[in-house]
């Protein structure tokens, strides 16, 4: 059992738990937090699950973990641990169930005074357009011609069918398509799941949200980013939906053969892998990318409708309603990617799961406008509460594989939320505070209530001291539709 | 005396772990499956019944826990079902499953994935135990 003592503190902001902490781990882990919030993960199984995953054969550099870390099943949530490629492993688990979930953010030039008036209807005819909650299926039933081409061509596809924006697609991670995407290696129940749920958020913590831009900390990044004071703005947080769960699920099943069949040991059953370059790696990893392209292209969808809920309400009585891409970026993928470690550049294939990739100022994976100013990384806040808009720095490209944190990090369990909290009380708290909720289940709402989280602000400020990203805006809440 | 079966919640920070134990796998199993539907909050109506009949192959007994509970919310987001009653014969590495079981009317949560994770099937001195971690 690791203790506080066991920790090597780097900075403030930065602690090492040693590679000599457990005879299996191949790597030191190093922990993104203030001693405060160091102090509360000692409260769940996150430290073990960080140091279970310096387990894992291939591992370079660090495990890195975030300081909105909490507990996850295998790794935990906040983690990020790169293998070297093509000799190290991939770990579906370490990606997670929801394949390149992640935040889409737009920008307006619609001012809080102008919108204000209408917020409700706005509100009413989200919930309309854009399908949330259990088991839901959306206005797109995909033919199977059109699932492989939603596999290979994500976003693409949805531009190709008047859903996108080119602009949408240039600021969009990879462009809203990752290379590399094989249908073939999707199983059949994959595919029954994924025709009917493209175009839907789901439930959970998923959410759309119109947000007030209260607070800019760099005009000059803002204004690149479309983002200026007063205005408003469009969150989207969701992701592969049951295609990339059955994705995912089907190759923690296959892998555990796997770990048997190359002799892999490992502290726990979640963590399985296989080496990059063997066929069951190759398989995930052709499979992964299609549930990646499938998340990129569901919210593009959802993306499109916001804009027609927008035009609907808006239209012809506020000028200039209309929403602008400001990046779309995921917090649960595995990818190959180059950094520098010890002077050396080397391949590696970098597993986040619930952790933000934080590209620096100058990546040619940039969008050009970009390029000066880094990568914007898009960080919600809990239900109610701030959201940020930041961007990756040099210092993150050095220290933490190009990622941050990407939300605020649960600390309080469901169970233990809904007895605390009343669904009904709460949202009418919200509703009270001027925030317009729709949303499909009043115990879901208990449970995604911001008392259950850390506050964001704290994990922002953490890696902003840690040097990982810097500010660039606060967002407050306007409406909240979840499911 | 009282049956040495049932489920319990028990703690974890973002998502759902029960805790299951009865005094026979074909129990255990559907223990956790009541616990699975519990969690998940559905009402079903009991107008029409239906049911569904598959096999597993499998390596272990935690393999089969997560296979077992997989397919059931397979049915669930397919076919709107909740299970309430099961035949289940195991003969070697093999079960063949009839779930017994009605349309759901309403469900509060999804349920994304049966995890592995620290999942172990223990044999306790009245039977076995295990804790299932679902992803919420």
């Amino acid at each position: 059992m690791v203790s506080l003592s066991d920790f090597k503190k780097i900075s403030d902001y930065e602690w090492e738990i040693p590679k000599t902490a457990h005879p299996d781990m191949k790597v030191p882990v190093h922990i993104f937090a203030t001693r405060r919030l160091l102090e509360k993960v000692f409260d769940d199984e996150s430290i073990q699950q960080a140091i279970n995953s310096a387990t894992l054969p291939g591992l370079v550099g660090n495990v890195l973990v975030m300081p909105d870390m909490h507990q996850g099943y295998g790794f935990p949530i906040g983690g990020v641990a790169a293998t070297r490629y093509p000799e190290g492993v991939i770990s579906p688990g370490g990606i997670g169930y929801d394949i390149n979930c992640g935040v889409r953010l737009l920008a307006s030039n619609i001012s809080i005074e102008q919108a204000e008036p209408y917020l409700d209807a706005l509100a009413t005819a989200l919930d309309h357009y854009c399908p949330s909650g259990v088991g839901k299926a959306g206005h797109i039933k995909l033919s199977e011609k059109e699932l492989d081409q939603v596999c290979t061509e994500g976003s693409r596809w949805a531009y190709k069918n008047g859903y996108a924006q080119a602009q949408d697609l240039e600021r969009t991670e990879e462009n809203g398509r990752i290379e590399g995407a094989d249908p073939s290696a999707v199983s059949k129940r994959a595919r029954e799941r994924g025709r009917d749920q493209i175009g839907t958020l789901g439930a959970g913590n998923h959410f759309l949200e119109v947000d007030l831009i209260e607070q800019v900390f760099d005009p000059s990044s803002a204004s690149i980013m479309g983002l200026f004071e007063g205005n408003l703005a469009l969150q989207i947080h969701c992701g592969s939906r049951g295609f990339g769960h059955q994705i995912c699920s089907d190759y923690v099943d296959e892998f555990q053969g796997a770990v048997k069949r190359y002799g892999i040991k490992l502290p726990d059953r979640e963590l399985v892998c296989a080496p990059l370059t063997s066929p069951e790696g190759q398989r995930y990893l052709k499979a992964m990318r299609c549930a990646a392209n499938y998340a990129f292209a569901n919210r593009q969808i959802l993306t499109y409708y916001a804009r027609r809920a927008f035009e609907e309400v808006l239209a012809g009585k506020v000028p200039n309603w209309e929403l602008t891409q400001v990046y779309d970026i995921a917090h649960n993928m595995g990818k190959i990617e180059v950094h520098e470690i010890n002077g050396e550049k080397i391949r590696v294939c970098v597993h986040r799961k619930g952790a933000t990739r934080a590209f620096g100022p100058g990546n040619p994976e940039l969008p050009r406008e970009y390029q000066p100013i880094g990568q914007p990384v898009l960080v919600p806040g809990s239900m109610g509460t701030a959201s940020w808009v930041l961007l990756g720095t040099t210092e993150s490209m050095k220290r933490s594989f190009g990622s941050t944190c990407h939300g605020a990090g649960r600390m309080m369990s469901r169970s233990q939320a809904k007895k605390k909290i009343w669904g009904e009380e709460l949202r009418n708290q919200l509703q009270s505070r001027g925030i317009h909720i729709r949303a499909g289940s009043l115990s879901g709402l208990a449970e995604e209530a911001p008392e259950a989280y850390k506050d964001v602000d704290d994990v922002v400020q953490t890696v902003v001291g840690a040097g990982i990203a810097r500010k660039v805006a606060r967002l407050t809440p306007l409406i909240v539709v979840k499911g | 005396m009282q049956k040495y079966a049932g489920f319990q919640e028990i703690e974890h920070t973002a998502d759902i772990a029960l805790r299951v134990w009865a005094a026979s796998i074909p129990e255990l199993l559907q223990k956790a499956a009541k616990g699975m539907f519990t969690v998940c909050g559905v009402q079903v109506n009991k107008q029409s019944r239906h049911q569904r009949t598959f096999q597993i192959t499998f390596s272990d007994y935690e393999s089969l826990l997560v296979h077992f509970l997989s397919e059931l919310l397979y049915y669930l987001e397919r076919d709107n079902l909740a299970f309430e009653r099961f035949r289940i014969s195991i003969n070697e590495a093999q079960v063949k499953v009839t779930a017994y079981g009605y349309p759901v009317l309403s469900i509060q949560k999804m349920i994304k994935a049966v995890t592995y994770h620290q999942l172990q099937v223990q044999t306790t001195e009245r039977g076995y135990e295990a804790v299932i971690v679902f992803d919420v």
